[in-house]
């Protein structure tokens, strides 16, 4: 009887040991075990660090600059004797540097005003999955205008000051899936000198920026700021630009249209005169370029 | 009564060391070549975190690879690489499952190289082929050195290359395998 038993344990034990010779077709990859979930930040919420007119949730890769070559046409409505207002052009050249993969900065000039503008974008969170991940990103802008126009009235006393402006910017983002990003934008604009006393030298304004891919390299886009404090009664409009991103290899192709004619903080959320309604919408596209200026480290 | 335990205990040790001769590593270097004569730039990335098992006794090795380990020198071609061709979130892995053909002719308890030829499946942006390829085993001290290199048109596997840049990205790109494996224990 113990005999019996015996035996039967010496079968089951070889029947066992020879398992592993026929298993052959066995998953060999999970002998390593399950790898942990990692931390990973989600990328590419929008194709450039710009949504159209304002900033996006997006950076720059360490190491690359982006030149940005803006251009706005004339008014639509101007009909055909000015080509629909593409005889006018209205341009800013930037460019903007990646340093780490949550800070840039970048500085540009318009032909608008001969404006300067200089920025820094640093984001403290970024959406992410995994443990301790962030379901949004979290970015500041702070950035500095300076008109560069010839003295109104040079017999007053001017000072260097009056010509500056100033903009401060939260940008609150998610990538919802692979084709849907939002971000809103809480911005104040600060202006040193203003054209009469009513009028106020902070503005306010909720920014409200988005992407919807329709294919693998083209996606359509929206930029909208609704002026909450501080905009004139008459004569100005809160701006919209709507258009699509246009990816070719290196090139970013951003086209659209828009109700204002400004390309930097201060001028198209303070200065947008354009009304939707009347067609007084400029047609317009960016280009960027982005080159790799320092070659990453992990090369070897 | 007592034989019977010795004879037990001993098929138990050989089955398992015999079931130990496996070897692995999660720092395996897989390349991805695509550059032509035409191209501007290389283009080239390099993943230094796959991972690889290898049976010594069945001669069966699989590959594991996550496609956003694939690091290239321009982050933008990195961003095309996941974002457009091979779409990294939708297709997070590549994977491969086979066999050494002549696994016999490889002593995997004596120094020496030996050329292998390795059959198996490779599963990549959601596509299955079968794939064949020459290797190479390098066995010493107890280490195995893995190395291949093979064609993978990217056609086959669904990788779409717009018109705009058809000359400039390779139409079969070069893969190139080198992992240094150690014994799983």
């Amino acid at each position: 009887m113990n005999k019996l038993l015996l035996q039967g344990f010496l079968a089951a034990v070889m029947l066992f040991s020879n398992s592993g010779a026929w298993a052959q077709d066995e998953d060999l990859l999970k002998l390593l075990g399950e790898e942990k979930p990692k931390k990973e930040r989600i990328k590419y919420a929008f194709k450039s660090p710009r949504v159209i007119n304002s900033h996006s949730m997006e950076f720059l890769n360490p190491g690359t600059m982006d030149f940005r070559i803006l251009h706005r046409f004339g008014q639509v409505d101007q009909g055909y004797k000015n080509l629909f207002g593409l005889d006018q052009a209205s341009m800013r050249m930037g460019f903007d540097f990646g340093i780490m993969q949550n800070l840039m900065f970048g500085f540009g000039r318009s032909t608008y005003k001969k404006e300067l503008d200089a920025f820094l974008k640093y984001a403290p969170i970024r959406q992410s999955t995994g443990p301790w991940s962030s379901p949004v990103t979290v970015a500041f802008v702070s950035g500095i205008t300076m008109d560069g126009l010839p003295w109104a009235d040079p017999s007053r006393k001017n000072f260097f000051t009056s010509k500056l402006g100033y903009y401060f910017e939260a940008i609150i983002g998610r990538k919802f899936s692979e084709s849907f990003s939002l971000e809103v934008a809480p911005t104040m604009v600060h202006r040193n000198l203003v054209a009469t006393e009513a009028t106020p030298n902070n503005v306010y304004a909720l920014g409200v920026g988005g992407r919807l891919k329709l294919s693998q390299r083209v996606a359509f886009t929206w930029d909208y700021s609704h002026v909450f404090i501080g905009m004139p009664d008459s004569g100005y409009y809160h701006p919209l630009s709507v258009g699509f991103d246009i990816e070719t290899g290196g090139h970013v192709f951003q086209l659209h249209f828009s109700n204002s004619t400004g390309m930097n903080e201060r001028a198209f959320i303070t200065e947008t005169t354009g009304q939707w309604g009347k067609a007084e919408v400029r047609f317009g596209f960016n280009l960027s370029r982005v080159f790799q200026i320092k070659k990453p480290k992990h090369k070897s | 009564m007592k034989n019977y335990f010795v004879l037990a205990a001993a098929i138990l040790l050989i089955s398992f060391s015999a079931g130990a001769q496996k070897y692995f590593t999660k720092t395996g270097k897989i390349s991805f070549d695509a550059t032509t004569s035409s191209s501007p730039e290389k283009i080239e990335g390099i993943n230094k975190t796959s991972t690889c098992v290898l049976d010594a006794k069945s001669g069966a090795i699989q590959f594991a690879v996550l496609m956003k380990g694939f690091l290239f020198e321009r982050a933008l071609m990195e961003e095309h690489f996941n974002e457009n061709y091979v779409e990294s979130n939708k297709f997070p892995k590549a994977e491969f499952k086979g066999t050494i053909s002549n696994n016999e002719a490889v002593n995997y308890s004596k120094d020496g190289t030996y050329a292998v030829t390795v059959k198996g499946k490779l599963t990549m942006h959601g596509v299955t082929k079968d794939v064949e390829t020459a290797g190479k085993l390098v066995v010493q001290g107890g280490k195995i050195q893995a190395s291949a290199t093979f064609n993978a048109a990217l056609a086959d596997y669904n990788v779409a290359i717009p018109g705009l840049v058809a000359d400039k990205v390779a139409k079969t790109a070069k893969i190139g395998v080198d992992c240094s494996l150690e014994p799983l224990k």
